[in-house]
């Protein structure tokens, strides 16, 4: 009897929220009744489709994400035909005429993710349910990255990754609707392992500050995994928390760990405190074990660079992207770039752009915005012309495959903006691995349309 | 052996700074009874006094790279190398230097600006809207700073002089000890200002005034003195030293605009576990955290209890508030 009475309560609960929200929607939108059924979330009805771009906009990243929103506003601009048309002119295998994306006009609203990822969920959530976005992409942090792509996986968007680089985002925490074009920890592990045993030999012993987050540990499981596998022994593998500031208590102790190299599995802020103050301790005027003691810095951030001043001068790193390329893509988008903005683009800007644009491509291919079918069109996906020679979308993890950037940090700069100096670009093929490896493995599960 | 002296110079070290944040922000609630949240903004403020100063002495000659046209690069040298040679690098060298003597005057200024133009407004309410007055305050400064400074880090150097690391080991015969000169300075410097301080409250009869105030507030009123003018000096003397401390670290930590918030956490913890409102307490748990939290890093203490690096700070705080409440060295 209970059971019966809380069947028809929720019933007619129910069935009194839809009478009040049909009525609603009668009242408020007439149009709503013409029209036919949603096939999927926010399906673009009138003459814009809505993007949806979540960057920090404050906290310590607050810099990054300036530059990724200017690069998201470059590329609607591009999409749109308005400007030089920037790498529309120069990817292979585009479909976009510049007149917006299966003729309708771009828009875009703006999140703020704050590198928090209850505060990046909020915000892309709002643009999801409030302002009708398609797609959301965007984000400075691994953390941030996966939480969104969850949300995004659950309410049927499109989620394109902004600058991500652990593994897990296309590894074990992969989903259907995310995509990433930014390379990961793997990738640097393997592209910067040949360079340091050509710099460094193979008799050495590293020792290890690793960011606590999702991060950090990928990237030192990553660069131990191809360092110890070409003869390097590892000291110790210390976790230090997120933004400690101040790293000396981390640093003693490699003065006498007998370690002859330190990597900083750091980004950003930590990077450029945990460097300066590591190379305030001397470490980089150090000999242990008969050789130079060195630092090694596997992420390179330009934006970032600039905070460490003279102490990044000779440090290897892998990076996405540099300005400093000289193919026809990358010099069409830091000319537009450029033109519009007075100063050269981040590889945070430039991983943005292109996300933006591949999406709009994919869209256009398939002539819908329903996420399952710009699914199909990007997996397999295979592109030139955009900064990073030729790439392709793996279908089995979503993960971008090319040519990973080895640098260093230029002793002697042409200019306030050349501070990367490249050394090798690493083939793809080199830093390729099979999407069920041990430690990648995922499952990226089934489109969710949303409707 | 080698390590638990690194560890012991790391923690005096890290204890110097705590101690001389936790010194200003615990001599302002011993005097004005108000719980400044935007003492860590005065920090920060100090830090970009540095900046700013190396701004200014770095004024650029720009040399156009004519190899890139998509976007204006330059090449700059500093005006003060052009004209100057070597003596404009050796300045620009001091710059950390040359902007503590230029901080001193501006955050008294700062300082005595923020309490003439917003604090005494608050000496009568409640701790919490002087929280949240103070907290607003420390947002807004931040943002000023943002909006001119960007939000990424500024490099910030030490004279070449005292840029590498002294080899004070060999002086106890240990000779793999090296430590940075800039920090050395650095411990040098925060005992001398908080000695500085002691010595100006203890001493003067400026200082025995203020003490009496703290004390009992209407009784030296009753007296005729203004009490609240002295109170205002020592805001004053509070920001200095706040901004001091500020421009001296920016060699250790290239300063942000969010430098301050970082520090005001761990610097209300070295204050409430030294026991609000008294100094020496401040001084103490400031060099004693900064050592605890030093030991609890090594990577022996590290394997047996993961993690508790992170904690160790806030858990002496609980067990200090649970067992002494009035902190180490607070009068009930």
């Amino acid at each position: 009897m209970s059971t019966d009475n809380e069947k028809f309560g929720t019933l007619s609960r129910r069935g009194f929220m839809k009478a009040s929200a049909a009525t609603a929607a009668a009242v408020a939108a007439p149009t709503i009744l013409t029209s036919t059924a949603h096939a999927y979330v926010n399906e673009p009805k009138g003459g814009t489709v809505t993007l949806g771009f979540n960057v920090p906009q404050t906290g310590a990243y607050a810099d990054e994400g300036a530059d990724e929103l200017r690069a998201y506003k470059l590329a609607v601009k591009h999409l749109n035909g308005e400007g030089d048309g920037g790498m529309l002119n120069t990817m292979t295998n585009c479909v976009l005429k510049g007149n917006g994306v299966n003729g309708k006009k771009v828009a875009y609203v703006t999140g703020d993710t704050q590198t928090k990822s209850d505060a990046a969920r909020a915000s892309a959530k709002r643009m999801i349910e409030k302002d009708g976005a398609v797609m959301i992409t965007g984000g400075s942090s691994s953390g941030v990255a996966i939480a969104v792509q969850g949300l995004c996986q659950e309410a049927g968007v499109i989620f394109m990754a902004g600058l991500t680089h652990s593994n897990d985002t296309t590894g074990k925490d992969r989903k259907k609707n995310g995509f990433r074009h930014f390379f990961n920890t793997e990738m640097s592990g393997a592209a910067l392992a040949p360079i340091l045993k050509k710099e460094f030999g193979t008799d050495r012993t590293a020792y290890h500050l690793t960011a606590d987050y999702s991060w950090g540990w990928s990237q030192e499981g990553s660069i131990k995994k191809y360092t110890e596998s070409m003869g390097w022994k590892t000291a110790a593998a210390v976790r230090t928390p997120l933004g400690a500031g101040d790293f000396s208590q981390y640093i003693t102790p490699v003065l006498n760990s007998g370690a002859d190299v330190l990597v900083l599995n750091h980004y950003g802020k930590d990077m450029v405190n945990s460097l300066t103050q590591a190379v305030q301790f001397g470490l980089r005027d150090k000999q242990v074990n008969g050789k130079d003691f060195q630092i090694v810095v596997p992420l390179f951030s330009r934006l970032m660079a600039q905070g460490a001043g003279e102490n990044i001068k000779g440090i290897y790193g892998s990076t996405n992207w540099n300005w400093s390329l000289t193919d026809e893509g990358s010099k069409a988008f830091v000319k537009s770039f450029g033109a519009e903005y007075g100063f050269p683009p981040s590889q945070a800007a430039h991983t943005c752009y292109v996300q933006t644009l591949l999406y709009a491509n994919a869209c256009q291919m398939a002539g819908t915005f329903n996420p399952c079918g710009v699914i199909d069109a990007l997996e397999g996906f295979k592109f030139d012309g955009m900064g990073n020679g030729p790439t392709e979308y793996r279908a089995a993890d979503h993960q971008c495959f090319k040519d990973v950037l080895v640098v260093k940090g230029n002793e002697n700069p042409s200019s306030q903006f050349d501070l990367l100096k490249i050394v090798e670009v690493t083939p793809r093929a080199q830093v390729e691995y099979a999407p069920d490896m041990a430690d990648v493995a995922g499952e990226l599960g089934a489109c969710n349309p949303g409707a | 052996m080698d390590a638990i002296l690194l560890q012991v110079l790391n923690g005096l070290d890290k204890g110097g700074a705590y101690a001389l944040i936790a010194l200003g922000l615990t001599l302002v609630f011993g005097t004005l009874g108000v719980v400044n949240f935007a003492h860590g903004a005065l920090f920060m403020m100090g830090a970009f006094v540095a900046v700013s100063v190396q701004n200014l002495l770095t004024i650029s000659m720009k040399v156009r790279d004519t190899s890139i046209t998509f976007f204006e690069a330059y090449k700059e040298t500093p005006y003060l190398e052009v004209w100057f040679g070597d003596v404009g690098t050796t300045i620009i060298d001091y710059s950390v230097p040359i902007s503590i003597l230029i901080a001193i005057p501006i955050m008294l200024l700062i300082g005595l600006a923020m309490e003439r133009g917003l604090i005494r407004h608050f000496y009568k309410r409640d701790h919490a809207d002087q929280i949240l007055v103070t907290f607003g305050l420390a947002i807004v400064l931040q943002e000023i700073i943002k909006a001119n400074f960007g939000a990424n880090p500024i490099p910030q150097s030490a004279p070449d002089i005292v840029a590498g690391s002294a080899a004070v080991g060999a002086l106890i015969g240990a000779e793999g000890i090296v430590y940075p000169w800039w920090r050395l300075i650095y411990l040098a410097f925060s005992l001398v200002v908080i000695g500085g301080v002691f010595a100006f409250l203890q001493f003067t009869t400026f200082g025995m005034v203020v003490r009496a105030g703290m004390y009992d507030r209407t009784m030296v009123g009753l007296l005729g003195i203004n009490i609240e003018r002295r109170f205002t000096i020592v805001f004053g003397l509070a920001a200095v030293v706040a901004g001091l401390a500020g421009v001296m670290y920016t060699p250790i930590l290239p300063p942000d605009y969010h430098m301050g918030m970082d520090f005001l956490v761990l610097s209300f913890v070295v204050v409430v576990v030294g026991g609000m409102g008294s100094l020496g307490g401040a001084v103490a748990a400031g060099f004693l955290l900064g050592i605890l939290q030093s030991f609890f890093s090594m990577n022996e203490v590290k394997e047996i209890l993961p993690g508790i690096d992170q904690i160790i700070i806030y858990l002496v705080a609980v067990a200090i508030l649970l067992i002494r409440p009035r902190g180490l060295m607070g009068k009930d």
